[in-house]
């Protein structure tokens, strides 16, 4: 395999990407919702209440957390560490939900798309091996995820810096979980998905067909997110570290069988069951 | 000349269909063969089984001396295939089109300039695809073709609803590159674009190769009764050549068309007409045009049948 011929690969693909639109409108409106839109509202209005009903109970929701995780917990009044707990934990399952949606769209389109616009009979008489095309495509489909996830949470961290620091004691976001989370958990459960999606690609005729295995996809990740953040409650390093092994092995897997499943005749669209 | 591509017993089927039957040929090194037939005839599949996108299903495959099924990858860095379809990115501008087949053939992108003018493409280059018309889009997939100048160039189809001087640059560059020793193929079911530039027809059926040879060797086995075109300073005195014993048929069409009962008696029947004093003006051998040769041979097939 080729490293330079995997890179031209990627690259053109992110060159039509980033032409596109009507791909890059969607997405950018579905990532400002989950990492600017609702912790906007969320925080705003835990910070800004003046409901002694409502701080009481987010005070009552405190005390019913693991002794462990309410140590973790940073803020002296009831409302700051509520708006501690929503900044640093009830979002932490976004920062896949997103990345994984925009890959997913890129990945599900990217065997499939070749076959409806005919190029695939280019790349199947052209000298690439289908690793390389498998892998240019993965990385192509990796790459948009990701940048979105350090963007968001960039943008992400200055929102909640700027909402909830003065109440916990100045800069507190990103945490260290939060870091593994993103740079360690994240590239995986994006390339798992992506390596199911690719395989499922391999195996139908249209980009409707692949997105539907994308859905189906997306649910079992989204979940084991919540899982990744119900982790990181208690002990978020320890937590985000073992996930994060058990996904790249996983994702390994996933990548080797993904990769078998695709060939020449999958790209001139035989050997499909759609 | 040592054969560059060579299909020996090859079958290949898609579920019940058989798209190429037990089909066995040759094309010898830097030859034009063209491969003539109708819709369905297994000319597309030949096409991708020559460089390993398709796998057989039995028989074996020799391009330059390789197994496409174990060496695929040498066979297509030194192939390039024209699809019926040009295969282009709509999105992408004709240069990063280019730039992207230069890239993965590792061929220089000082050669896509030249290129592009070279089919008449240079000036769109900075246009997306999606906006070309149909013959700049097989100019640009024909420019493409050529980027890494590949020993053997596969066309299928390449013609298929084009204007005349896009057509003219596919039947140019074919021209050229067999000039250059290239090997070439051809595919088409348009018999005036396959005229002249053979020199091998195979005509394809039922994803069999039927009938092969240069397009002088069909004629003699095909067409019976050779044609000539004659004329005189005056034509009334030829006007009872078609009673002329070693005359089968005359017909006028400005000069007269006519048909020998063998070419070898031509000579004899010019001496016969100058002896009975026609002043002839000109004596040119009719050859049979590819499309009649195409319907002579498929008769003989149903006659065979």
């Amino acid at each position: 395999m080729k490293w330079t011929r995997v890179m031209t690969v990627a690259r053109i693909d992110l060159r039509r990407l980033f032409k596109s639109k009507d791909y890059w409108v969607p997405m950018g409106f579905l990532a400002s919702v989950f990492f600017i839109i609702i912790p906007f509202g969320l925080l705003t209005v835990v910070t800004s209440t003046t409901s002694n009903d409502l701080v009481n109970k987010i005070g009552e929701l405190l005390q019913t957390l693991p002794g462990p995780v309410q140590d973790n917990v940073v803020g002296s009044s009831p409302q700051a560490r509520g708006a501690y707990m929503l900044a640093v934990y009830l979002l932490a399952p976004v920062a896949i939900v997103v990345p994984l949606t925009i890959s997913s769209a890129v990945g599900a389109h990217a065997i499939v798309g070749e076959r409806e616009q005919g190029t695939g009979e280019f790349l199947a008489h052209s000298p690439l091996t289908i690793r390389e095309i498998f892998m240019g495509k993965m990385l192509a489909s990796v790459v948009p995820g990701f940048i979105a996830t350090l963007a968001g949470f960039f943008v992400y961290s200055l929102l909640v810096n700027f909402m909830v620091g003065p109440l916990v004691g100045g800069w507190f976001f990103p945490t260290a979980g939060w870091w593994i989370l993103i740079i360690w958990v994240v590239p995986p459960f994006i390339a798992m998905a992506l390596s199911v999606i690719l395989w499922v690609s391999s195996k139908v005729r249209s980009t409707a067909a692949a997105q539907q295995a994308a859905t189906l996809v997306s649910l079992p990740v989204i979940i084991s997110a919540y899982a990744v953040s119900s982790g990181l409650l208690i002990n978020p390093v320890l937590a985000a570290v073992a996930i994060g092994i058990v996904a790249w092995v996983l994702a390994i897997a996933g990548l080797a069988i993904g990769s078998r499943s695709l060939n020449r005749e999958s790209l001139l669209g035989f050997g499909g069951d759609g | 000349m040592p054969a560059a591509i060579e299909f020996s017993h090859v079958t290949r089927r898609f579920g019940d269909v058989v798209a190429v039957d037990d089909l066995s040929i040759t094309v010898p090194e830097g030859s034009i063969t063209v491969l003539l037939g109708p819709n369905g005839a297994g000319k597309t599949t030949t096409v991708r089984l020559t460089t390993g996108a398709l796998s057989t299903d039995e028989g074996s495959i020799r391009v330059l001396g390789k197994d496409p099924a174990t060496d695929g990858d040498f066979i297509r860095a030194r192939a390039a295939v024209v699809p019926p379809k040009p295969a282009l990115y709509d999105r992408l501008t004709g240069w990063e089109n280019l730039q992207y087949t230069a890239d993965i053939f590792g061929a220089d992108h000082s050669g896509i300039a030249a290129a592009a003018a070279r089919f008449g493409i240079d000036n769109a280059l900075d246009l997306n695809v999606g906006g070309y018309s149909t013959g700049m889009r097989t100019r640009l997939a024909l420019a493409r073709a050529v980027l890494h100048d590949p020993q053997v160039l596969l066309l299928d189809e390449p013609t298929a609803g084009l204007d005349p001087e896009s057509a003219r640059a596919v039947l140019n560059l074919i021209r050229e590159l067999a000039g250059r020793g290239r090997t070439i193929v051809l595919c088409t079911h348009l018999l005036h674009e396959a005229e002249g530039v053979a020199d091998q027809v195979i005509l394809m059926g039922a994803g069999r190769a039927q009938i092969a040879g240069s397009q002088s060797d069909l004629a003699h086995r095909f067409v019976t009764n050779p044609s000539v075109i004659l004329d005189a300073e005056d034509r009334s005195t030829l006007a009872r050549i078609a009673d002329h014993e070693l005359v089968v048929s005359a017909e006028w069409n400005g000069s007269v068309h006519v048909r020998l009962t063998h070419l070898d008696h031509l000579p004899d029947l010019i001496a016969d007409l100058v002896a009975g004093g026609v002043r002839l003006t000109r004596v040119q051998p009719d050859n049979p045009t590819l499309e009649t040769l195409y319907f002579e041979m498929q008769r003989s097939l149903k006659d065979r049948v």
